[in-house]
């Protein structure tokens, strides 16, 4: 049956399952490959989109339950936060294989739009969803941290 | 025009054509790693062809740099290290460098210590790093030359510096001369000048940007993001069991399936093809299939661990040997002995094992990540009766590798060609779900180790005897003819039989009992044990001889100043012995050689009951020239987690014969709260770069395991690491 999804803003009509993953639905069939499949079971967070302003995994969520709310993938990431994330995580040199990382900077700008001076207790609970095995942990915290002084100084934190 | 905004808008459809348009004019476009062929280098540079001036550098009339790079991206760094090579002989301005994958040519593109092209051993910067300068100060002397002609002076006395070729009031960029530049006669390599390190300005700067741009913004393109006109999704239902065959199947419900294709069995299990990978995996969820066990792996790895225990007990294949080992173990006053476990281990990189294929006849077209061109080529022209040049690989970015990527037998790139040939002209994308990657096999093997030292008055080891037991992973794969010799693998007692430490007699003997279970290498292959035997010994031989774990090793080092340097500058910058450290902590060292490169490594841990943290490591390498000192420190960082990952909780077993992981709330990686603080410090040096990718794994295990004893008492001998 047919679905309306909103993602990054746009309007898109598709004609699929509606138990398809929402994960499935946006690569498959709108092309935005961005967000990755990792594990299928939400353990891994490669997959992660921010759904109402929420970082969730999308590779359990029916498309069914994604109609009507405002899905962000990494292609349309916008904020004041996402855009301090991405510079820190080209200065710090955060990717490795890169697999992961649309997922971590889903969740470390999740995080800085609720909190704008995370400590690394803080980091641990929101990032510790989403597995790199090549092992960028340290730099993502570093490039939060970094994201987070860069918002401070500038004063979009609190925009 | 950027991917993602060019995605944003109205996510049109990535076919061929999205591409090159994407491509065309666009260095962004450069980036996405997907090769078609010579229209996508002709594409680039707003629509000027790239003049080709050797196999690795092309320049572009609109002033790109465009550089082939023959080993696999897959997180490493080889895009970056390569280019670094190349640009600082060339003079190139970094900026106005880009990379791609090279294609499947192995007379072009061979790794120089493996003979093939393929990427793996730590060995892509070592391999390349004379070859690369060379190629960049190839291409410089086309460009001197062809501004000489123009200018009418003498190239000796003309000047490049980022990028810009001037003398006197002349002056132009690559671009301007590429076109007469590239029509110089190629200079003979051997006759060519390169730099000293004084006069590096891109090799050792830690300021240079990587060139596997894209993995900030979701623009990057993997295997999974291959898209085809006409493209089908395969899965595939694996038998539970290795060694197990399809012995009869039922598609009907499966068929029945909205966006099912088709249904039929291949020598590795039933594909169902389907419009998308969800309709694939609902439809594959409907087969009904029988297998055959007969000629299956059916027994637990409990059984196969006890067995090994029992192989230690008994003599092996001399693997090393000096002196009467025996003999003066039977003298001795006092013999310690350790008997270690491993279990085998999954790589469970990002990015499940995926290929995109398109058979039309005896012709293949491939789309993935491609680490061993040379075997997969000639694996896929077997398979397909065919000849190389009838297989065209395109190689796209990796998802971590690990080592899973290069398999001997080219096991999911033969799958995916199997399926494809079945729809002939159909581009065909196979995608393993996570529980089909974890279940495949080709794992670290299982071992077992019994190490068994006399020791003198003053502590010192006189003799030591290692036993080692486990599969080979070389044994029955094409490498083995060249890789075995007398019957002994020497990567599953790498490590141990050239033992660093100065004992005078020892003895070195393998046991590599075969199974059904599929093993390969996996991140520092033979040292992901033999370094955790080795220094875990050394530890409980220095703590019986009462002497600090530092001191022991540099008494047994003394021979060697690599090693001792190393150990030293981690220790310095641990401090320790010279710093306090808070009740329940406890700190470890381990240091070991591999690939080239010695890395030591202390850790600190926090105890409490039975759990503990790893809260700080900190390592010290010596590679060689550090080609991006950045790029080193984050391998180095990485090698730590992937190794800290397995200290802590990576373990595969089997119950009869069934994989008991499937995913990762059963297979336990690390997590960012696991993570310790990592400092990284590199020796400086004017060597030859060696290893960088996996020589930081090896010591992490050992030194966490010793940091565990100084503060529980407690030595583990058994991977992943349990309290008791």
């Amino acid at each position: 049956m047919a679905y309306q999804l909103t993602i990054n803003g746009h309007t898109h009509e598709l004609d699929v399952d509606g138990d398809m993953p929402l994960l499935w639905a946006v690569r498959d069939h709108l092309n935005y490959t961005g967000s990755k499949f990792g594990c299928g079971v939400a353990q891994c967070g490669a997959c992660t989109m921010q759904i109402d302003g929420v970082a969730t995994r999308t590779c359990v969520l029916p498309v069914s339950s994604a109609v009507g709310r405002n899905i962000t993938t990494i292609e349309g990431l916008q904020s004041p936060q996402a855009r301090a994330v991405q510079a820190a995580w080209v200065e710090l040199q955060v990717p490795q294989c890169g697999y992961c990382q649309s997922g971590q900077v889903m969740s470390a700008t999740a995080l800085l739009e609720t909190n704008s001076a995370p400590t690394d207790a803080d980091i641990d609970a929101a990032m510790s969803g989403n597995i790199c095995r090549c092992g960028t942990y340290s730099r993502i915290r570093a490039g939060i941290h970094m994201a987070a002084a860069q918002l401070k100084n500038s004063g979009g934190a609190a925009q | 025009m950027n991917l993602s905004r060019f995605l944003q808008g109205k996510a049109p459809s990535l076919d061929r054509r999205a591409f090159l348009k994407v491509s065309a004019g666009s260095a962004a476009g450069l980036m996405l790693g997907v090769n078609f062929g010579g229209v996508a280098a002709q594409a680039q540079g707003a629509g000027e062809a790239a003049l080709e001036f050797n196999a690795f550098v092309s320049i572009t009339p609109d002033n790109i740099v465009k550089v082939m790079i023959k080993h696999l991206e897959m997180g490493q760094g080889v895009y970056t290290g390569l280019a670094t090579c190349i640009a600082d002989e060339l003079d190139a301005d970094w900026a106005q460098v880009v990379c791609e994958h090279a294609p499947a040519d192995t007379e072009k593109y061979a790794n120089l210590l493996m003979g093939q092209q393929g990427t793996g051993g730590s060995t892509a910067i070592a391999n390349s790093f004379m070859q690369m300068r060379q190629a960049g100060a190839a291409a410089r002397a086309m460009l001197l030359n062809a501004a000489a002609a123009q200018w009418g002076v003498p190239a000796s006395e003309i000047r490049v510096s980022r990028g810009l070729v001037t003398h006197g009031s002349h002056s132009a960029s690559f671009g301007d001369l590429a076109v007469a530049a590239a029509q110089q006669s190629a200079p003979d390599v051997a006759a060519l000048t390169l730099k000293t390190p004084d006069q590096f300005t891109l090799i050792g700067r830690d300021d240079t940007l990587r060139k596997d741009t894209g993995k900030h913004d979701g623009t990057a393109i993997y295997t999974q993001d291959v898209k085809l006109p006409g493209m089908l999704t395969a899965v595939v239902a694996h038998p539970p069991r290795f060694g197990a065959k399809v012995r009869s199947f039922d598609a009907t419900a499966a068929l029945a399936r909205p966006g099912v294709k088709r249904v039929f069995a291949i020598d590795t299990g039933v594909v169902v093809l389907a419009r998308d990978y969800w309709s694939a995996t609902k439809g594959r969820e409907l087969l009904q299939v029988e297998w055959d066990d007969s000629q299956a792996e059916t027994r637990s790895s409990t059984d196969i661990l006890a067995h090994y225990r029992e192989l230690v007990d008994t003599p092996g294949a001399v693997a090393a040997s000096e002196g009467d080992v025996a003999a003066t173990l039977s003298q001795s006053r006092e013999v310690h002995e350790l008997v270690f476990e491993f279990p085998y281990l999954a790589h469970a990189q990002m990015e499940p094992m995926n290929c995109v294929a398109q058979v039309n006849g005896n012709a293949a077209e491939m789309w993935y990540g491609c680490q061993s061109a040379t075997g997969d080529q000639a694996a896929i022209a077997q398979l397909l009766g065919t000849g190389i040049e009838n297989v065209k690989i395109n190689t796209v970015f990796a998802g971590g590798g690990f080592g899973r990527r290069a398999n001997p037998a080219s096991d999911y790139v033969l799958e995916a060609v199997r399926i494809a040939r079945e729809v002939q002209g159909t581009p065909v994308k196979l995608v393993w779900s996570r529980e089909d990657d974890m279940r495949a096999g080709y794992y670290r093997p299982a071992y077992v180790h019994k190490l068994t030292a006399g020791v003198n008055v003053n502590g010192r080891p006189t003799a030591i005897q290692v036993r080692v037991a486990g599969q080979s992973i070389i044994d029955g794969t094409a490498m083995a003819e060249m890789m075995m010799v007398n019957g002994i693998d020497i990567t599953s007692v790498e490590g141990l039989s050239d033992l660093a430490y100065e004992i005078p007699e020892r003895q070195v003997e393998l046991h590599s009992p075969r199974t059904g279970v599929p093993v390969q290498w996996w991140r520092s292959v033979g040292h992901t044990h033999t370094a955790f035997s080795k220094e875990v010994f050394i530890d409980v031989l220095a703590r019986k001889a009462g002497q600090d774990p530092v001191a022991y090793r540099l008494g047994l080092l003394r021979n060697n100043p690599r090693e001792t340097a190393v150990l030293q500058l981690a220790a310095e910058k641990a401090g320790w012995g010279s710093t306090e450290l808070p009740a329940g902590w406890g700190r470890g060292v381990a240091v070991h050689t591999s690939f080239g490169s010695t890395v030591a490594e202390i850790v600190d841990v926090s105890v409490q009951g039975t759990s503990f943290k790893v809260e700080r490591v900190v390592a010290a390498i010596d590679c060689g020239i550090a080609v991006n000192p950045n790029v080193v420190r984050a391998q180095v960082e990485s090698a730590i987690a992937y190794g800290l990952s397995a200290a802590l909780a990576d373990e595969v077993t089997l119950t009869g014969g069934n994989v008991d992981q499937d995913n990762f709330h059963t297979y336990r990686v690390l997590r960012m709260s696991a993570m310790p603080q990592v400092e990284v410090h590199i020796v400086a040096s004017t060597n030859a770069p060696s290893g960088v990718g996996e020589p930081g794994t090896p010591p992490i295990a050992p030194a966490v395991a010793n940091a565990l004893a100084a503060v529980t008492g407690q030595v583990l001998t058994r991977l992943p690491l349990k309290l008791a």
